[in-house]
């Protein structure tokens, strides 16, 4: 069986990127392959990469509070690209926000405060993977 | 003299790693009393050691300036004077992603994102509006911003100039520390060189215009945000500054000239005896690199001064009320080490810009600090602690090792060109979550002392409903109002100073006076120098 793929970014202007660059080097030690797109990520770039790289994941990250508007956004370029991988959504998240990017389609919301490992073991889920290292 | 660990136990470190032995004594200062006396000198002496004035805070108090900006600028200017009229000293502006970038609120890239983490500013007007009825020749000002900062200083001086106030009666800082956006904070635009130039168009313009204000802040609070160590934020910071006052002295500026004036910005974080070191060894480390490097003859060109803000990445979602305990012994470490001004995290920074009840006992957490505890009687209590002065040394010559690392790849620019020391902040940021999901490094409420709470509901700000549309409107309608003869031979101007490589500063003035907007002065720049792109960081 292949690696889980994952394309990891941060979609609009903020550039808090400490989280999303752990949880990637922690995916990677995990067994996992990830493609990083950086800062300033516009959903149609995201949409493109996760086509392109067969991704069996999306995580996105904002720490600006502007989660919902951008995650839309996302979800809606990613269906547009005719992905169907599963969304995560990570960042300054309060619990009523996250309901509503679940309902949105988002399929794993990460709020500051979740523990690293509990963050991989999500996202390796979203993939089917088993995160046995863990 | 550091004991070694017992069978089996970890060496009892620092958080940036120095060994720590189980006491200290006159044994540990390098060359006896008398070396340590030269390494200190006096208060207000060089080599600055124990702090940059005599007096220390028996002449004056630190300046208690919290972080404030959201919304539009009216919002703003009502939280400033909530603020003042709790006492706070000074003002500190936050701006949002779309002015820290370059883009009017009306740009696509701004949506949603218009007043969000900060106070949208368009033109000389709004920054005019943010600062109705506060008098600018009395109120020292803080601007977080970098990539733009020639820019927002421009409207600024123009907002001035509307009150009558002259350059010459301004103080405050301009943040304009281009390098640790490329480091850390991450909102730049344009490439090192280009954005190098601008930062340096604005400290020489100052050096000549506004003698009272600080035009750089050269910052390692947002590398050590991002994950860095303690030892990490004193070498970046330093290479950091030598690059600044290399392109400024390569112009043929006196560093004297200059020097005096520039400002540092550090983060103070829950270690206490080490961030006082790093603080006092900063003070050190600079006077040795203003001297020996640059030929320091005004012994101000030698002086640190800086502010501290506490450290957000220490606070912790859960069990908020704890974050106040934590931002106490960080502004305590802030003042024992002899910070010029303080900001205090708000308890509920974690995951909110601070509500008014928050943000009130930030500024209380510094009030009772100065004028409760006693700790303010004395210049640097601390010196002279075996402990404190060994944690010092190791400081200096520590962070003194990074410096050359850097210089190795060719200085703090070249080095940031190629993604490296980004790369160890990430690497150090990686190996601080792994001890803290092993348990290793204990966080209380975190992965000690647990509780089942159930999580505070967070009220996350969102901007009052329209606060976009209305912001568009209104820089909509001031745009069409201009004397477009004179708006559209301003940006003329800006573009031939751009190309022709004459100092922005003047031309920016002239342009924001005849109300041209913080996007339309950014996309000269944009189409001049291009914009950046951060090298993978593996």
């Amino acid at each position: 069986m292949r690696a889980p793929r994952l394309v990891l970014a941060k979609p609009g202007l903020d550039g808090h990127d400490r989280g999303i660059k752990v949880i990637a080097m922690a995916l990677r030690d995990a067994g996992s392959e990830v493609i990083y797109l950086g800062l300033r990520a516009s959903p149609a770039q995201i949409a493109a990469a996760a086509a392109a790289e067969d991704a069996d994941a999306v995580g996105i990250s904002v720490l600006s509070g502007a989660h919902l508007p951008l995650a839309g956004q996302v979800l809606q370029a990613l269906r547009a690209a005719g992905v169907s991988a599963p969304l995560a959504v990570g960042g300054t998240i309060p619990p009523g926000d996250a309901d509503a990017l679940r309902r949105l389609g988002v399929a794993e919301v990460f709020p500051v405060g979740t523990p690293l490992p509990d963050a991989v073991r999500g996202m390796l889920a979203l993939t089917g993977a088993e995160a046995a290292a863990l | 003299m550091t004991a070694p660990p017992g069978d089996g136990e970890p060496p009892v470190t620092t958080d940036s790693g120095i060994p720590v032995a189980p006491v200290y004594t006159a044994a540990d200062l390098a060359g006896g009393l008398e070396a340590l006396q030269e390494r200190l000198g006096q208060p207000g002496q060089p080599p600055f050691t124990r702090g940059p004035y005599a007096s220390m805070y028996r002449g004056q108090l630190w300046t208690m300036r919290q972080f404030a900006g959201f919304g539009s600028p009216e919002e703003t200017n009502a939280r400033f004077r909530f603020l003042l009229g709790q006492g706070q000293t000074a003002l500190s502006v936050a701006f949002d992603l779309p002015t820290q970038l370059g883009y009017d609120s009306g740009h696509d890239m701004a949506r949603g994102e218009v007043g969000r983490v900060g106070v949208a500013i368009d033109t000389a007007d709004d920054m005019a509006d943010l600062f109705a009825g506060l008098p600018l020749d009395k109120l020292s000002v803080n601007f977080t911003i970098n990539a733009t900062a020639p820019i927002i200083l421009a409207t600024f001086l123009v907002a001035a100039e509307r009150q009558g106030v002259r350059p010459d009666a301004l103080t405050g800082t301009l943040q304009n520390d281009i390098l640790k956006e490329f480091l850390a904070r991450k909102a730049y635009v344009f490439p090192p060189a280009p954005s190098m130039r601008l930062t340096a168009d604005v400290v020489e313009y100052a050096s000549g215009t506004l003698p009272r204000f600080n035009p750089i802040s050269v910052t390692g609070y947002h590398a050590r945000e991002a994950g860095c160590s303690a030892v990490q934020e004193l070498g970046l910071t330093m290479a950091s500054a030598i690059a600044y006052c290399q392109v400024l002295t390569a112009r043929g500026l006196a560093f004297d000239r200059f020097a005096p004036r520039l400002s540092f910005h550090f983060a103070t974080t829950l270690d206490l005896f080490e961030e006082v070191a790093k603080l006092r060894a900063a003070r050190r480390l600079w006077h040795s690199i203003a001297t020996e490097r640059f030929g320091a003859s005004d012994p101000a060109s030698a002086r640190l001064r800086f502010f501290s803000g506490n450290s957000g990445t220490t606070m912790t979602s859960q069990q908020p009320l704890n974050n106040l305990i934590r931002s106490t012994v960080q502004c305590l470490g802030a003042v024992l080490g002899g910070a010029q001004s303080i900001h205090v995290m708000g308890y509920d920074e974690a995951f909110e810009i601070p509500s008014e009840e928050a943000v009130t006992l930030s500024l209380r957490t510094q009030q009772i600090i100065a004028l409760e505890t006693g700790v303010t009687r004395t210049a640097d209590p601390l010196a002279g602690s075996f402990f404190v002065e060994h944690l010092t040394d190791e400081m200096e010559a520590r962070a003194r090792e990074v410096l050359a690392e850097v210089e190795d790849l060719g200085g703090a620019v070249a080095a940031i060109e190629r993604g490296v020391p980004q790369r160890w902040i990430t690497e150090e940021a990686y190996r601080t979550e792994q001890r803290l999901a092993s348990g290793e490094l204990p966080k209380v409420g975190v992965n000690v002392h647990v509780t089942s709470e159930e999580t505070r509901e967070m009220e996350l700000f969102q901007p009052g409903p329209g606060v976009e549309e209305r912001q568009v409107d209104r820089t909509r309608r001031r745009c069409a109002a201009r004397d477009a003869s004179a708006w559209s031979q301003a940006m003329r101007r800006l573009e031939q100073d751009t190309a022709g490589g004459a100092n922005v500063m003047p031309a920016l003035v002239a342009a924001a006076r005849a109300g041209a907007t913080v996007g339309e002065m950014s996309e000269v720049f944009r189409r001049a120098f291009g914009e950046f792109r951060e090298p993978s960081p593996w």
